[in-house]
């Protein structure tokens, strides 16, 4: 019946929205950052920095994506199955028709994907967990069939433009995932169909009697992730100049760890594109410098679980 | 000597003071109301007993004897069981798992779970309680919250509990259910068990009550035998003013018709509704729980399909196949469960009272933030919904203002020509119903038709313009303001008036 109002003491909004752990997480990614710096010659030169952050658009897009999602309370665990079909398709259809209408089947795909996974959700009422693990099993098994091999890009440009491509000292592809998150920002916070699929991530029932209609928001968030994933896939075969069937195994959970580190709520009700931003710089620098001081690479899976399980708990709410 | 003294009881949280001083005692095989606001400090009176948290300073006395109730477990000990409002069974579980929790019958070196011995026990206690159609063994998932309260209750009985605390038990129960749980408090204390009854419904107070006590503010304001207290006294020593400035005034409706149904029927809950509202009319619909009123407001809502019938909005076809499609007709419904689907209740403030009304502050699908906080502001301040400000989580509101959280997010949509409020004022202080009862009256004065269901007696009585009975899924009675007494209504209701016509 009766809560105790507890009265918070006065914030600016700004600071408002960053609790505590924003602060140590920021802190914790300066500090790492500095260390690196001292510890390692080869960190804060231009080419490592250039490197990481070509390398982190990948997890960069498929993280956003994942928080449109996540912020519903549900998850995809398709995008890296879609982000490998859509690298295939981008690069294999190029032997058929010019990389960018290659580009925009390889995007559809993408959204269309979403597009099915929402809507399974929502029509059937089916748990967003087995929906994409279905579509991501079966996405996989369906790329396979298209291309046992790798595929090659036929049309340079489709390198340079993207992958291989800088405007002045920074990356092309890193400028995409820069502009992305503002974009992603906007959708989440000033767009209905943001606030809306935030709002049933909560309490779906009270968002249909309100008499939004929650279909439509659900599946537009399946849709950007499922295109956000596919872009990560275009920009991946593009920088590598190669399409793998085999590639983003496993790229789901890096994702949601990103989301998570960057306190988005499995189950819904949280998450920021700035909290995402820092989860996957984070991730990022951390796989860079155990790199560059050669760390086995089972040290580093040991290490990203650990930091997965520091964050959570570092967000925890005093129960 | 009192079985249970307390006094003096002071408890503040971070500074503000929850409890000032509360002072009473009681004798056992006595059952002691306690009523007042929701502010008034029975929830943290009931966690002090508890033992979910510890009073700043104060004397709890059981049998003269000083007790120190740190714990759950300590109250536990002392044989003080609690029944919250918010249940806590578990869904997944079956009813004797959960009303024998945690001291399951077992064999085998307490390794294996005594299952027909927990059956047995969980059967035992709900025939005692009066309800031998509850199988132990089903699950709580598959029951309705009424069956689920009784399940609650009985977890609590099994204990064999001295001092038993109920806070607001009869909330979602039937009337049969509440003379079985009426029955079985008048059994508990005649056998010498003191029984704490926590309730809004001072009609129920008087029922069921010996002696009284009235908290406002967070001190006990008032304490004394049932038989010796006037509605009248009670009521003014919780909210400080009379009855009679409750209810607005009734008006006559002069308007045209605007919600018009026919034939309405859903298969397993009703079937043959007819009604009619008129602009500026409050039709008042009682029934009992599960005599399909919900259901009904549900159907016309567009929340759930109806088998057939139809459904005329200014007399033209309206059918509504989805709350969105009933909302752009017009239609705005304050649904009777305001955590479980009025409320998103870790969202702000601002994100469920504008939830309704997107269109109001956008476009394109793009959000102008300003105006949206804008218009939301100026609603929770014309409200007065405290504390003032949008960005705090409603959970953290008390559920007087949740509940004006919900009615704003309605009002903040325009050309709403029909409100349904189904339940307006459950769990609410008297004060903010009064302020929602003033609402109910403006809406209907400007024009708006309003369907309002309750099973508050007084609610409906005190504000409709004319009152719909429901019974088992049918309207079996419509009465005028001139016909407009507890008992007729009651006894359509029951099914026990004499003349008790079908309608149709």
């Amino acid at each position: 019946m009766t809560e105790i109002l507890r009265t918070s003491p006065k914030k600016s909004s700004f600071w408002q929205g960053l609790s505590r752990a924003d602060l140590i997480f920021a802190l914790a990614i300066v500090v790492l950052v500095a260390f690196a710096s001292i510890a390692s010659d080869a960190f804060l030169t231009q080419r490592n920095i250039v490197n990481v952050s070509r390398q982190l658009v990948t997890n960069g897009f498929l993280s956003l994506g994942m928080l449109m999602v996540v912020r519903t309370g549900g998850i995809d665990l398709s995008v890296g199955s879609v982000l490998a079909f859509a690298g295939l398709l981008a690069t294999g259809l190029q032997e058929q028709m010019h990389f960018s209408a290659a580009i925009a089947i390889a995007l559809t795909m993408g959204a269309a994907v979403g597009g099915i996974n929402g809507w399974l959700i929502t029509r059937f009422n089916l748990q967003p967990f087995i929906v994409t693990l279905s579509t991501m099993g079966m996405l996989r098994g369906g790329l396979y069939i298209y291309a046992e091999t790798p595929r090659y890009p036929v049309d340079e440009m489709f390198r340079s433009m993207l992958g291989g491509a800088f405007v002045g000292p920074v990356p092309m592809n890193f400028i995409l995932f820069a502009l992305s998150v503002p974009a992603v920002w906007f959708y989440l916070n000033l767009t209905v169909s943001g606030r809306a699929a935030f709002a049933l991530g909560v309490n779906k029932e009270a968002v249909r009697l309100a008499g939004v209609n929650v279909g439509k928001h659900l599946i537009f968030a399946y849709v950007a992730c499922g295109l956000f994933a596919a872009i990560a896939g275009v920009l991946l075969a593009s920088r590598l100049g190669i399409a793998q069937p085999s590639v983003g195994v496993g790229y789901e959970l890096d994702a949601i760890a990103a989301v998570v580190i960057g306190g988005g709520l499995l189950g819904g009700g949280g998450g920021t594109a700035i909290g995402v931003l820092g989860g996957v710089l984070a991730l990022a620098v951390v796989d860079n410098v155990l790199n560059l001081f050669n760390v086995d690479s089972y040290y580093q899976q040991l290490l990203k679980g650990l930091i997965i399980l520091v964050a959570v708990l570092a967000r925890r709410k005093n129960a | 000597m009192p079985h249970l003294a307390v006094t003096k009881i002071r408890k503040s949280y971070d500074g503000n003071p929850a409890v000032v001083d509360i002072s009473f005692a009681v004798a056992p095989g006595k059952v002691l109301a306690l009523c007042g606001e929701n502010g008034a400090g029975k929830s943290t009176l009931m966690k002090i007993l508890s033992g979910a948290t510890l009073p700043d300073s104060g004397e709890i006395l059981l049998d003269g004897h000083p007790a120190r109730i740190a714990r759950p477990a300590d109250a536990m000990a002392l044989g003080i069981r609690t029944v919250y409002q918010e249940l806590s069974l578990l869904p997944h579980l079956s009813v004797a798992e959960n009303i024998l929790l945690g001291r399951l019958p077992t064999r085998a070196f307490s390794f294996v779970v005594d299952w027909p011995e927990a059956n047995r026990v969980a059967r035992q206690v709900l025939r005692d309680f009066g309800f031998p159609d509850i199988d132990p063994r089903s699950l709580i998932r598959d029951f309705g919250v009424a069956r689920q309260q009784i399940v609650e209750i009985a977890k609590a009985l099994v204990a064999e509990p001295k001092i038993l605390i109920l806070d607001e038990p009869t909330a979602v129960l039937s009337a049969s259910e509440t003379n079985a749980l009426f029955a079985k408090i008048r059994a508990l204390a005649r056998a010498g068990t003191t029984i704490l009854y926590i309730s809004h419904r001072l009609e129920e107070i008087f029922e069921i009550a010996d002696e009284v006590v009235v908290l406002k503010d967070g001190q006990s304001v008032l304490q004394g035998q049932i038989g010796k207290l006037e509605q009248e006294q009670l009521i003014r020593a919780m909210v400080g003013r009379p009855l009679a400035a409750i209810f607005p005034a009734r008006k006559e409706p002069q308007g045209e018709v605007i919600l018009e149904v026919s034939h309405l029927t859903r298969a397993g809950f009703f079937e043959n509704i007819d009604l009619k509202i008129r602009a500026g009319e409050i039709l008042g619909m009682f029934g009992l729980v599960g005599s399909g009123r919900t259901e009904v407001a549900k159907v016309i809502f567009g929340a759930e399909a109806a088998d057939s019938g139809l459904v005329r909005l200014n007399g033209a076809p309206a059918n509504f196949v989805s709350p969105a499609e009933a909302v752009r007709g017009g239609l705005a419904m304050i649904t009777e469960d305001r955590k479980g689907d009025g409320l998103a209740l870790g969202l702000s403030v601002l994100d469920n009272a504008g939830l309704a009304s997107f269109d109001r502050a956008s476009s394109y699908g793009i959000i102008d933030g300003v105006r949206r906080r804008a218009m939301v502001d100026g609603k929770v301040s014309e409200l007065s919904i405290r504390p003032p400000g949008t960005e705090r989580p409603v959970r953290q509101l008390s559920g007087g203002n949740q509940q004006k959280v919900v009615v704003a997010k309605w009002l903040l949509v325009e050309g709403t020509k029909v409100f349904i409020f189904d339940e307006p004022t459950r769990g609410v202080d008297i004060a903010t119903k009064v302020e929602i009862y003033q609402i109910i009256a403006d809406l209907a004065a400007s024009g708006v038709a309003v369907l309002l269901i309750s099973s508050e007696m007084p609610e409906v009585l005190g504000l409709s313009n004319r009152l719909l009975i429901m019974r088992q899924g049918r309207i079996v009675a419509e009465l005028g303001p001139d016909q407009f007494r507890t008992e007729t209504v009651f006894a359509y209701a029951a099914g026990l008036a004499p003349g008790a016509r079908q309608l149709h």
